[in-house]
């Protein structure tokens, strides 16, 4: 659905993206690790359109897709970033900042699209009217995740969306995430640092380094360690290293 | 050094009467590594900082003992307790980005401490920031000496916090979630860091985190903390064998390359682990 091909992005004499390649097919789960600085980040932004000055091709069912998006883009991409406190509005509702994209893209119904767009994230209604500051950080990114469902898209760029959580929400966030796609059929790209919270949603890993894309790497090989890049293996053994109690 | 905790309570006045976040806390160290782990909202910081002293504006903290090193740290004059902040007890702080000073170099922020509390020269104190900076394992200590806080990477501005707060040899050294801003890789790198000259100066360490397994692999023992309370304490070789739900909990709810799982398990809370 989502096809990436020599990406590259600089910013001013820094080549941050060099040369990336990938294909995400409809309803699957393509993630992306790597450490800051790496350009996994790069990459997901260049995909939403919120960097303009890129290099190469990406294509939407085919279509390749310019710096400037249209409307229509972002009613089939949307995507969650890693702290939802810094990415909904401060002052404003709940139920406002739901209602935005519901008014953008011209559809009706708000009033009961709203409830339901809360309930599929296992928010209650009674959180519809109050402000982000009043709601917890897992709630935050439910929010956050409510939000760029609710104009109903087929694909989420998710920029390490349960980095900023607790271990236990993060569990309860990526349950969900779980959830949400296979009973809508969505398409993930998500970008982490967290190898296991990459290989625990995204049976296909791409491993950045340095702007390039070093390896792409199937879950299982990687869980056995069929592993061709060293920083892969490096990766792998930190976390299997960490995680051991 | 000692620590000595003795029913802490801390609370925050609000509208509808005050809002207890810690609620009876129990807790004794000496020179030791101790973890401190709970999810946020748990009351694991406002512990730990209630050693130095430091709890927010507008907190009522009582104890029946909260001592450091028999110093009555609720009654302790303001001069007694910056004889104990900064020199006997370190902090290392979130997020390097916000806690170091913006517009002072590297070095000089190592040095103040230096010439406040050890009294150093100018030019002492600043050969003593470079030697730290060489010993929290940066490869060109005279350069980054002279870098400005924005001009760090997130593992090196981490770095210099932990130079800054082994600076006066402090006998403990409170370390506040040091690693969550950080990559996978540079987090191991600056634990080992802090574990090996906690270790080699003989200095107690409380290192408080969400992270479970991760902590456990640089403490001696763990504290679980749970809506104000502590509801498990021991040892980290001991985790496995945890009997209590919430830390099975913890330990449980945490992706697992090696053990993978559809779904992940949710900790499901139980009103009696407050009660």
């Amino acid at each position: 659905m989502i096809t990436v091909e020599d990406l590259r992005v600089r910013f001013g004499g820094f080549a941050a993206v060099r040369g990336v390649s990938f294909a995400v097919g409809k309803g699957k789960s393509f993630g992306i690790v790597g450490e800051s600085g790496s350009g996994k980040s790069s990459v997901l932004r260049a995909l939403a359109g919120l960097i303009r000055d890129w290099q190469g091709s990406i294509l939407l069912d085919g279509a390749p897709l310019g710096t400037h998006r249209p409307r229509a883009f972002f009613r089939r991409v949307q995507m969650v970033f890693q702290d939802p406190y810094g990415s909904l509005h401060p002052r404003q509702t709940i139920d406002r900042q739901l209602a935005e994209p519901l008014l953008v893209h011209g559809i009706g119904d708000i009033d009961a699209r709203i409830p339901r767009a809360l309930d599929e994230v296992a928010l209650p209604a009674n959180l519809r009217f109050r402000y982000p500051h009043q709601l917890s950080g897992g709630q935050r990114q439910r929010v956050a995740i409510a939000r760029a469902l609710i104009a109903g898209p087929d694909a989420l760029l998710l920029d390490e969306p349960t980095s900023a959580l607790d271990v236990s929400v993060q569990a309860e966030v990526l349950n969900l995430l779980a959830d949400l796609q296979s009973a809508r059929g969505l398409t993930y790209i998500l970008v982490s640092h967290n190898l296991a919270v990459v290989a625990h949603l995204c049976p296909l890993i791409g491993v950045m380094l340095a702007g390039e894309l070093v390896e792409t790497i199937g879950v299982d090989d990687l869980r056995a360690g069929r592993i061709a890049h060293p920083h892969t293996a490096n990766l792998r053994a930190l976390a299997v290293e960490l995680e051991e109690v | 050094m000692q620590v000595e905790i003795e029913d802490l309570y801390i609370s925050f006045p609000g509208p509808g009467g005050a809002h207890p976040a810690v609620r009876g806390v129990d807790l004794a160290m000496g020179t030791e590594k101790l973890a401190i782990v709970g999810e946020s909202g748990s009351g694991k910081s406002l512990t730990a900082r209630a050693i130095l002293g430091l709890a927010p504006q507008g907190a009522v903290v009582r104890a029946k003992k909260l001592l450091f090193d028999n110093i009555d740290i609720a009654s302790a004059s303001p001069r007694a307790l910056s004889a104990i902040r900064g020199r006997r007890a370190g902090l290392i702080l979130q997020d390097p980005k916000f806690a170091l000073n913006p517009v002072m170099t590297a070095g000089r922020q190592i040095a103040e401490p230096l010439r406040l509390h050890k009294k150093l020269s100018a030019k002492a104190a600043r050969a003593a920031a470079v030697d730290l900076l060489a010993l929290v394992q940066i490869r060109d200590p005279h350069e980054v000496a002279e870098r400005y806080p924005h001009e760090l990477s997130g593992g090196m501005g981490q770095r210099v916090m932990i130079a800054m707060m082994l600076a006066a040899d402090p006998e403990l050294l409170i370390a506040d979630e040091p690693t969550s801003a950080l990559d996978a890789t540079v987090q191991a790198e600056i634990l080992r860091l802090i574990e090996d000259l906690v270790s080699r100066r003989g200095m107690g360490l409380i290192l408080i985190s969400h992270d479970l397994p991760l902590v456990a692999h640089f403490c001696d023992r763990v504290v679980v903390m749970y809506a104000g309370r502590v509801v498990e304490t021991l040892r980290a070789a001991d985790l496995v064998r945890t009997t209590h739900p919430y830390t099975q909990g913890l330990l449980a709810c945490l992706p697992s390359l090696n053990h993978p799982r559809r779904r992940l398990p949710v900790l499901v809370r139980d009103p009696a682990w407050i009660s």
